[in-house]
């Protein structure tokens, strides 16, 4: 049986057998040698066997054949995620978001008719395995990109997303990343630009507070997120009574949370990573602090209320994207998420799965798959989900591959996130 | 007047913890003049070991116990056995040596089996506060103050007034007239190395809660307790109980009065004035190297 490189099947005939074994021989004795002349196949000597032959030839290339139609017919689309290292969690939240909605999608006959093929590949939560990875996913013939979740991490990747024309979904929500004019960059989430007036605006209105003070994790992350809060408190007319920085890893927040007792202001906002916003919840539940205590994602994010305990109840925080937001299609997506995957998804798996439907919403819209169109037709699109049920809530775009819809208010009661208030997105003009 | 008292009512809570690994630090260095780098992960290691037990459904006390068991076995008598007993005889620094790199194995080997995120711990005491002549005394620091206090002077009575205890001190103070006496010497400062291990557990306990067990918890912790050791007088254990007490006040004042930012930094500035102005510690004496 011969094979050749267009994948088609043979059989060897008897007399090119014979030839080549005489042309081995020949290697030795080169008297024996024959001649290409000599070579002469003709259909007769394939003999009775040809039937038998020809049958098995074209089962054979029809079973080879099988992939090969797959896939051009199928969509390749390539999850970079954390699924090792820091990232872990919200890299595995992603990953299965994304997940769920290709078997869906699959499930209800893919995109335009065709499957949607996904591969997730670790980025171990480091950059320079992003960027590796990406150019990967561009060799084998991506038609889009899901990832990576860390902001760090993307900011590397994109560029190779980018070279290649494919469009690239991120979970990250540094500012940055979408002021590079970078045409093929999409979010999947509010950013600490978009999030921080409305919490702003909250303080204000509900909470009531011409007063606040400030607990911040010095990085680039927390320092980043009170510049921009700061900055949104102005236009409110909110004081800021006592803006107190804390350390990357800081174990002991006492000194911090008295510092913020004392200012006496009508509210405090906390703005750190997970872990140490755990440790200043259990500080201010020590230390018996009594006023509102908001924040943004972190403060209510699953992890924080697993690690604070009773200590996170009571804790108000804006949230782009919650599992349990009042919504039946996320309550439903929520649900489905649970049953497949056996735990509770957060908004990193919220990210993904929309994130996906994006992808399908779009190619569908545009009614072909050209990576080019779909990066031009995605900024200033709008899409809603009555009519795209997947994407779960109205968004819109703009030109930088921002995106604007509608948050929540959560409050942590009794270990849980519930929704107390739902504000509209800031396109609406409110 | 108010914001002082409770800045040192919960500075006093956060030294009882850095005291306790203090006091391990110098009754190592008293009985077998071992120094102990690995002290913080010896902090971690229980902490971790009473969630495991936690998780197999054991009840707080009964995972403590466990835990001491546990660290008595492992990082009092193993570690005595294996690190300390052949090193020693060739003086402090490869010791000393040992011990770092014992803290960066224990430290990975709780990263690879606990991951890299913290873990939450439960709380020994309630979580309700009373207020107490305008300040506001949370039952976590009452009962950090008095759990530490008590096995503080738990261990000074049985230092000063038992037979063994005192045995004990006749190692610290001289090991060749103490075995001339009859004292079991070998013995004596395993107790040494019990005591240092049922210490960490208690540290523990008591911080793991604020804390969070992390693989990494026990940096600062160590690096505290040495630090107290040397402010306090390394041989003497109630110089470890005020270097600690005074770095936990000082760090709330410091964080409170100054800035949050600086409080990492007090413990360094103590340390580098008494090492100074007073080399032997606030409370130690010169001491002539025994040779």
């Amino acid at each position: 049986m011969i094979i050749d490189i267009h994948r088609h099947c043979i059989t060897a005939p008897k007399a090119l057998e014979t030839w080549r074994n005489r042309q081995v021989a020949g290697f030795t004795k080169s008297a024996e040698t024959p001649r290409a002349s000599e070579l002469r196949i003709c259909r007769r000597i394939v003999g009775p066997m040809r039937s038998i032959a020809r049958i098995s030839a074209f089962l054979l290339s029809l079973a080879l054949a099988q992939p090969l139609l797959a896939q051009t017919q199928s969509v390749k689309i390539f999850g970079l995620v954390e699924l090792s290292g820091t990232g872990a969690t919200s890299g595995t939240n992603f990953n299965d978001g994304v997940k769920l909605a290709v078997k869906e999608i699959n499930a209800a006959g893919g995109i335009l008719g065709r499957k949607v093929e996904y591969t997730a590949s670790d980025t171990q939560s480091q950059p320079q395995v992003a960027k590796a990875l990406a150019v990967k996913a561009i060799d084998d013939g991506a038609y889009a990109v899901m990832g990576p979740v860390f902001s760090g991490s993307i900011l590397v990747s994109m560029a190779e997303t980018k070279r290649a024309g494919i469009p690239n979904f991120t979970g990250g929500e540094a500012a940055a990343i979408t002021q590079q004019g970078n045409p093929y960059i999409f979010r999947t989430s509010l950013t600490q630009t978009t999030a921080m007036p409305r919490v702003a605006r909250y303080v204000k209105d509900n909470v009531k507070a011409k007063t606040i003070a400030i607990i911040y994790t010095n990085n680039d992350f927390g320092k980043g997120g009170r510049n921009v809060f700061m900055k949104a408190l102005e236009p409110q007319g909110i004081k800021v009574v006592a803006d107190i920085s804390t350390d990357p890893g800081q174990l002991d927040f006492s000194g911090a949370v008295l510092k913020a007792k004392q200012a006496n202001a009508d509210a405090l906002f906390v703005y750190t990573n997970e872990e140490e916003g755990a440790r200043a919840l259990r500080e201010l539940r020590k230390q018996g602090y009594d006023r509102p205590i908001v924040g943004e994602t972190v403060l209510a994010s699953q992890k924080v209320i697993e690690l604070a305990g009773d200590a996170a109840n009571g804790a108000v925080a804006h949230v782009g994207l919650s599992a349990d937001a009042p919504d039946p299609g996320i309550r439903a997506f929520a649900g489905k998420f649970q049953k497949e995957y056996n735990y509770k998804p957060d908004h990193n798996g919220l990210k993904g799965y929309t994130g996906m439907y994006l992808v399908k919403a779009v190619t569908e819209k545009l009614g072909k798959f050209d990576p080019k169109a779909f990066a031009d037709a995605m900024h200033g699109i709008r899409l809603s989900a009555k009519e795209y049920p997947g994407i779960l809530m109205d968004v819109s775009f703009d030109k930088n591959g921002d995106l604007d819809r509608e948050s929540f208010m959560v409050k942590v009661v009794n270990g849980k996130q519930e929704v107390i208030a739902t504000l509209p997105p800031l396109s609406s003009g409110k | 007047m108010g914001d002082l008292l409770q800045l040192l009512v919960s500075g006093t809570a956060t030294g009882a913890i850095y005291a306790l690994a203090a006091l391990g630090f110098t009754l190592l260095w008293q009985a077998s003049g071992t120094i102990n780098f690995a002290q913080g992960e010896f902090v971690m290691l229980p902490a971790f070991a009473i969630l495991l037990f936690l998780g197999m459904g054991a009840p707080l006390w009964l995972a403590f116990l466990l835990a001491c068991a546990v660290a008595m076995a492992l990082l009092g008598a193993t570690f005595k056995r294996v690190i300390v007993d052949p090193l020693i005889r060739h003086g402090v620094i490869p010791l000393v040596i040992a011990t770092l790199g014992l803290s960066i194995g224990i430290k990975q080997t709780v990263k690879g089996m606990f991951g890299a995120q913290a873990h939450p711990f439960g709380s020994p005491f309630p979580a309700d506060q009373f207020a107490l002549g305008g300040v506001n005394v949370s039952y976590a620091d009452i009962g950090t103050l008095l759990l530490a206090g008590l096995i503080v002077i738990g261990l000074q009575t049985f230092l000063n007034k038992t037979i063994t205890g005192r045995a004990m001190q006749a190692v610290a103070q001289n090991t060749d007239a103490a075995r001339v006496l009859g004292i079991d010497v070998r013995r004596m400062v395993l107790y040494v190395f019990l005591i240092n291990a049922i210490l960490a557990v208690v540290a523990a306990l008591l911080s793991a809660p604020t804390y969070l067990a992390k693989f990494d918890m026990g940096d600062s912790i160590g690096q505290k307790a040495f630090f107290a050791a040397i402010i306090g007088g390394f041989n003497q254990t109630r110089g470890a109980l005020l270097g600690g007490v005074l770095i936990g006040i000082m760090e709330n004042v410091v964080g409170f009065y100054v800035s949050p930012a600086y409080k990492e930094a007090v413990a360094l500035i103590i340390f580098l004035l008494v090492i100074v102005f007073r080399p032997e510690g606030l409370l130690g004496k010169a001491e002539e190297r025994k040779v």
